[in-house]
């Protein structure tokens, strides 16, 4: 049991997908507009890690080595496509807002990487704690980065705006922004847990 | 080798066979929902609607929503698209019978978040076309020698916002020309009706009145 805390709070900290592995840096960047934009793209991803993570580790002893990738590929392939009906079905609004992003989930080299470098060694349930913690590390992550960019950008957070009716640094909505927020919260990030 | 690929394909589409079955009516409700209410922001009330596309000599095809009330038409939303700055920016346009913009809503857009992407939230922006009659209206942002007052820094977007405008009610005019409701073919004696003071030199006025 304790064994499995550890591994989330690996994912949390020593193995953050963004701010220590610099992991899946095209949806952190581009979906950060917002702190319940990077939630929700957090969220979603943390959804087909953990069970992407599941299904692999399950079938892994199964798979030949040499179509190991086609057919993680294929599984991760299916659980974001599940995803996708899923939020059309029932966060339509969300769906709109993430869009594009949802199917490039596939391609998110964090998916694959844990897929690749811990579920196919381990475990189903330890497989999916590590899912867990790289999925919430990757949450907090872009919940903190859209919070710091919508706080800047908009005069806003969490949908909430307090400089009422004025603009706020829009640069922090646009890409500029994203980097250089990213820039400062990794020093920030490593400064405080790295030993 | 080729016998674990295969197995895992067929598994996986037979798992997104199924979850596909079991959300098609959801996403189906939940679009037809989004439609609905997007008409409703554009259109005064109505009881019915009814989805038409067509096709027009001038300005190609039209996708349109009629609304109607105790079979009257109240109505047209039309869907209008013009190139924004980050790509098709596309309009929902109430125009009611009188020809009349009633309101506009985005249906979708790629612009920029902070900026042109304020098309969907800047209230002075989407309240300037309440009401707007372009038949006084000059359609073009003020920079332009317009009416239009444009976002601030987003003058792309809100050229692109005026341009499907501009394209809703040529639309419009291309539709409410071919209906039977303000078209030429009502054949009313209006001799002994007092008309002055309502006629205009705009034609079209005319059996639209009549018809009230």
């Amino acid at each position: 049991m304790n064994k499995n805390l550890k591994l989330i709070g690996d994912g949390l900290v020593k193995n953050n997908p963004t701010f220590v592995l610099l992991l899946g840096m095209c949806p952190t960047l581009a979906t950060t507009t917002s702190a319940i934009n990077g939630m929700s793209m957090g969220l979603a991803t943390l959804f087909v890690l953990v069970l992407s993570n599941m299904a692999i580790s399950a079938i892994s002893p199964l798979v030949p080595d040499k179509v190991h990738i086609p057919v993680y590929i294929v599984v991760i392939a299916t659980f974001v496509t599940l995803l996708q009906f899923l939020m059309q079905a029932f966060t339509p609004a969300m769906y709109e807002t993430l869009g594009l992003f949802i199917p490039l989930i596939v391609v998110n080299c964090i998916v694959l990487g844990r897929a690749e470098a811990f579920a196919n060694k381990n475990g189903v349930i330890a497989s999916a704690c590590d899912g867990l913690g790289v999925g919430l590390g990757f949450t907090l992550a872009l919940t903190v980065l859209g919070l710091v960019r919508e706080i800047l950008g908009s005069g806003s957070a969490f949908g909430f705006n307090f400089i009422g009716g004025h603009d706020g640094m829009l640069a922090f909505v646009m890409a500029p922004g994203a980097f250089l927020c990213l820039g400062y919260l990794l020093v920030l990030f490593n400064k405080i847990f790295k030993k | 080798m080729v016998l674990c690929l295969g197995v895992t394909c067929l598994l996986c589409s037979a798992i997104l066979g199924v979850a596909y079955a079991v959300t098609e009516a959801p996403i189906r409700e939940a679009a037809a929902a989004k439609t609905a209410r997007s008409i409703g922001e554009v259109l005064p009330s109505f009881t019915s609607v009814e989805e038409i596309t067509e096709s027009f000599d001038q300005i190609g095809e039209v996708t349109y929503f009629k609304a109607m009330a105790d079979d009257k038409v109240i109505g047209y939303a039309i869907r209008s698209t013009a190139v924004g700055f980050g790509g098709p920016l596309t309009l929902l346009v109430g125009v009611t019978a009188d020809g009349v913009v009633y309101n506009t809503s985005v249906l979708s857009h790629s612009e920029t978040p902070g900026l042109g992407a304020k098309c969907t939230s800047d209230k002075k922006f989407m309240e300037q076309w309440k009401g707007l009659d372009p038949s006084v209206a000059e359609l073009s942002v003020k920079k332009d020698g317009g009416s239009i007052d444009a976002i601030t820094a987003s003058t792309i977007t809100s050229r692109a916002y005026t341009k499907a405008v501009a394209g809703a009610i040529e639309a419009f005019r291309a539709i409410s020309g071919t209906s039977s409701v303000l078209g030429p073919a009502v054949d009313i004696d209006i001799s002994g009706i007092d008309l002055s003071g309502i006629i205009t030199d705009d034609d079209a006025v005319v059996p639209a009145i009549i018809l009230q």
